[in-house]
């Protein structure tokens, strides 16, 4: 417990969670919490940086904002939800921890997330990693290849690139074919044997989107936008992202 | 599966009696399709290794925590503090006792195997695939990097 009482100063204008509240449905209920702390009791990153999902609340009620801008805990909560679902209010904290990763400098935001972000747009691939057209191309005709020789059952798989038509479009999480290729098989064996249409793209291909996690939402749709052009322009029915 | 297509079958854990436990993730979950594809995951686990030999985790499904691999959290260079997270969700897995942890989610795989590596943890992690193709019998050598000792040979293909 602090020994000395934190002084408000008194502010003009709206603050961060009235900026916050403007932009989320029901204004993600901010003026709702009735500080129980069940958002807190079950909450995996309670106690990280001498925070907690009730405290930053009541910090961004008491219009603490430098405090909540500035507290690391913004990249600590990982906007599970989990206080959502347990809240009696249903009170939006992953949605305030969203808009303060928005407020961060993009030259202040940890590196591995916004570098993950900016690698995404090297290629047309959206690769956090940075695996190219060509890359994803060999790696899946030569697994393929590999696969189709050496396991009987599964010489008529197939794992195409811009099938035409495919009822499926799949796209792919940029690890495995960067760090582990094999593990590719086994979803390409499930999808064989139940016999489903499906297509991998040459671009737009990973899965990734590592710009919402830096809450950069112009990129994230730019990341988004990619996919779907090419989904549109291949004429899949279904788009299958897992992430 | 119920249209017959994959025909499930865990007759190779019988006498073995390898024990799973799965990771709900938040993602699919909690935030996207709640309780009735946590109930989906347990069918198809359930049907892939046999229902004595599944374990629930507690709390789960749409009241589970968090791993600690969402939200950027693997990469953001935190890794102590994503540690410090996730050492609720080690002891939630190690508590179970099971064999494995399936985890049907790419962050929830890379961080409950972190952990387990860190936290020095006795099971093992999975993707959803493997034991799929495991219990299909149609799982090859090259396609078991994440499994133990314990099933490295089982129901092996060709």
């Amino acid at each position: 417990m602090s020994n000395q009482a934190i002084v408000l100063k008194k502010k003009s204008g709206p603050t961060f969670k009235d900026q916050v509240m403007a932009v989320l449905p029901e204004g993600g209920n901010l003026n709702s919490c009735l500080t129980c702390g069940l958002c807190a009791s079950g909450c995996p990153a309670s106690g990280l940086e001498d925070m907690d999902p009730r405290k930053y609340l009541r910090m961004a009620a008491l219009g603490l904002d430098e405090e909540v801008l500035n507290s690391k805990w913004a990249w600590m909560c990982t906007m599970c939800q989990r206080c959502v679902y347990a809240c009696p209010m249903k009170i939006d904290i992953p949605q305030l921890v969203f808009n303060v990763r928005n407020r961060w400098a993009k030259e202040e935001q940890p590196k591995g997330i916004r570098g993950s972000c900016e690698m995404s747009f090297r290629h047309e691939t959206c690769s956090a990693m940075g695996a190219s057209e060509e890359d994803f191309t060999f790696v899946v005709e030569d697994v393929l290849e590999e696969y189709q020789e050496s396991q009987p059952d599964f010489a008529d798989m197939t794992a195409h690139l811009n099938k035409e038509g495919a009822e499926f479009f799949l796209n792919q999480n940029s690890r495995e074919p960067v760090t582990e290729p094999d593990e590719m098989v086994p979803l390409w064996k499930i999808l064989h044997l139940v016999g489903a249409d499906w297509t991998y793209g040459s671009k737009g291909w990973a899965a990734e989107n590592y710009c919402l996690f830096c809450a950069d939402l112009e990129k994230w749709e730019e990341n988004v936008r990619i996919k779907t052009r090419v989904v549109e322009d291949l004429k899949s029915k279904v788009w299958l992202n897992t992430e | 599966m119920r249209e017959g297509k994959l025909k499930l079958n865990s007759d190779w854990n019988k006498r073995l009696g390898v024990k799973f436990t799965v990771q709900d993730p938040c993602q699919l979950v909690r935030k996207s399709l709640g309780d009735p594809i946590a109930e989906d995951l347990r069918f198809v686990v359930k049907a892939c290794v046999g229902e004595d030999n599944f374990i629930d985790m507690t709390p789960n499904r749409s009241n589970n925590f968090c791993c600690g691999g969402g939200g950027g959290f693997l990469q953001s260079g935190f890794p102590e503090a994503r540690r410090a997270y996730g050492k609720l969700k080690f002891e939630q897995v190690d508590r179970t006792g099971a064999d494995y942890c399936v985890t049907p989610c790419h962050n929830c795989h890379a961080q409950i195997h972190d952990l387990k590596e860190h936290y020095e943890g006795k099971f093992h992690t999975v993707h959803l695939w493997t034991i799929i193709c495991l219990s299909l019998g149609i799982l090859g050598e090259n396609e078991r990097s994440y499994l133990g000792p314990d099933l490295a040979e089982v129901n092996m293909y060709p």
